[in-house]
């Protein structure tokens, strides 16, 4: 059964007008762990792709593809590395539906045009940012 | 998540991480998750709730900063 209805596929299809470079969506899961949840998460995923053909999907096991996890800085599953002309760092940890559909849908935007929506400010402040800056920001479903 | 991933866009110093909370128990409890949205940078600044970007930034700055001077 699918996840996505008609009327989201819609809402999404129209939101991806907006894409420009292509997007890869790189899926870690993990049958021993969470198996439910990751085999929800790569359904998602793929119902999502389906809507753009500038989105691809590359399913990957935590355990067996350690080098890969590793090199994403992934120790989660289920989880998701949103890649635009390259790896901007952004990352899902869980299946995201509710607020973070709408997020999922908007980092595959950003990362897709690499502009992002903040003020020249901003942009420039974190230009000049001398260290790493690793934000983790947890949510639920509703 | 929305502010953090289009500063994970505008540099390559940020990364950010969408955690959804009751699927990972373990990691809510160990940055003590007691409601959301909660964003934690650098595992040492730390705010609840949705931040306009000024005050955002602010946060990402203090982080960074906090860094640099150790």
């Amino acid at each position: 059964m699918a996840i996505l209805n008609a009327r989201d596929e819609q809402a999404v299809r129209t939101q991806f007008q907006q894409l420009d470079d292509p997007v890869k969506l790189v899926v870690f899961s993990q049958s021993l762990a969470a198996a439910d949840l990751c085999m929800e998460n790569e359904q998602l995923v793929r119902e999502v792709a389906n809507l753009s053909d500038k989105i691809s999907v590359e399913v990957l096991n935590l355990a067996i593809d350690r080098e890969r996890a590793e090199a994403y800085g992934v120790d989660q599953v289920p989880s998701i590395v949103v890649e635009g002309a390259r790896d901007y760092g952004i990352r899902f940890y869980g299946v995201p539906t509710g607020y973070e559909f709408s997020n999922l849908i908007d980092a595959i935007i950003v990362a897709s045009t690499g502009e992002p929506a903040l003020t020249d400010e901003t942009k420039a402040s974190l230009a000049a940012l001398a260290g790493p800056v690793d934000i983790k920001v947890f949510s639920t479903p509703t | 998540m929305r502010l953090a991933q289009h500063m994970a866009v505008a540099s390559d110093r940020v990364r950010a991480t969408a955690i959804e909370a009751t699927e990972f128990p373990d990691l809510s409890r160990a940055y003590r998750v007691m409601a959301v949205p909660k964003v934690v940078i650098n595992d040492r600044v730390q705010f609840e709730g949705a931040l306009p970007e000024r005050e955002f930034l602010a946060a990402v700055l203090e982080a960074a900063g906090a860094d640099a001077a150790t």
